[in-house]
């Protein structure tokens, strides 16, 4: 296959994706527009930072009056699970070039990731691709935030239209799509019943991190016990 | 607000963001790690998005609840189920928020 096959056969991989990125890429426009975030701002977040949950976050916090370094600490707490995704994805990753490997890692996202890793084996041959999944995905997330810049003067509130549930549905969406097998339901069971638990105890920021590592965690021990 | 403040902000946001995700490709591409390694990390993608979701799902105002005033609780238990049969994103997605948005309407 000629490579802009590959890019195609990319592009249309990516769209689930950009199904669940364009309602959701709105409702963060609509959101910060509403919170006082300047369109320029509002487009580079999506632009440079490309993570839907922090960029929700983030415009809580700055409507909050939040300072810098908080919402600075903050996304770098929530997105830290990028790094897990990434070393997950590493290995697969051989014989590709530094600066490919740096634009497929700027791109990452739960949503990328999630469909990589359905396909992690063949990653190494399949580079077009790979970094076209992403690019249709970033693309679909900026002109979802354009479409939702353009409508926040429209709107009046997002409730109505459900829209804030939209990044809940997709983790729904992602999630059973990673329920292969016992242990990652049993995974993904405890890790949600930990992160709700530190939640209530106030772990507000760091109980994304700490339960996905217990539950990994819990649920290898899980696996080997049941092995043995 | 000061967006002047808010842009450098997002150039910070930015950079810690990137650096989880460039670290791990630029120095594990192509490493065999440890099999335990491997077998942890397969976990992770279930784990992390169960971290995020549940939470979102179960707690209102920093308590468990269930009612039917938890709209998000009660569209995510069809949401799954549609999730399950149709292996679809975007029917997930659109029945998620098509449920809220009805709850909504009718006033729950």
């Amino acid at each position: 296959m000629a490579p802009n096959r590959f890019c195609f056969k990319g592009a249309k991989r990516a769209l689930p994706i950009v199904l669940g990125y364009v309602p959701i890429g709105f409702a963060y426009g609509v959101l910060a527009g509403k919170n006082g975030i300047s369109e320029i701002n509002t487009l580079l977040m999506s632009l440079v930072v490309f993570a839907g949950s922090a960029q929700f976050i983030a415009v809580g916090l700055f409507a909050s009056g939040t300072g810098a370094a908080a919402v600075i600490l903050t996304t770098f707490v929530v997105n830290l699970r990028h790094l897990l995704m990434a070393a997950a994805l590493a290995p697969y990753l051989s014989g590709w070039k530094r600066r490919h490997l740096a634009f497929f890692s700027f791109q990452l996202t739960d949503e990328s990731f999630a469909l990589h890793s359905l396909k992690a084996t063949e990653l190494w041959e399949r580079q077009a691709e790979a970094l076209s999944l992403n690019i249709t995905g970033q693309f679909s997330w900026v002109m979802g935030t354009v479409l939702g810049i353009v409508a926040s003067g429209l709107i009046g509130d997002v409730k109505p239209l459900g829209l804030d549930y939209a990044l809940a549905a997709m983790f729904i969406g992602l999630l059973v799509s990673q329920c292969k097998d016992k242990i990652r339901v049993i995974t993904a069971l405890v890790s949600g019943g930990i992160a709700t638990a530190l939640y209530l105890l106030g772990f507000h920021q760091f109980h994304i991190i700490l339960a996905t590592v217990l539950g990994a965690s819990l649920g290898l021990g899980v696996e080997r016990w049941i092995k043995h | 607000m000061d967006q002047t403040l808010i842009f450098w902000t997002i150039l910070g946001m930015a950079v810690v963001t990137y650096i989880p995700r460039l670290l791990p490709t630029l120095f594990l591409s192509g490493k065999t790690l440890h099999p335990f390694l491997t077998a942890w990390l397969r976990l992770v993608p279930p784990a992390v998005l169960a971290a995020m979701l549940v939470p979102s799902l179960l707690i209102r105002e920093d308590v468990v609840t269930l009612g039917f005033d938890n709209l998000f609780f009660w569209a995510a238990l069809i949401a799954f189920p549609v999730a399950w049969k149709f292996k679809s994103l975007s029917a997930t997605v659109v029945t998620g928020m098509g449920l809220v948005a009805l709850g909504r309407y009718l006033g729950l």
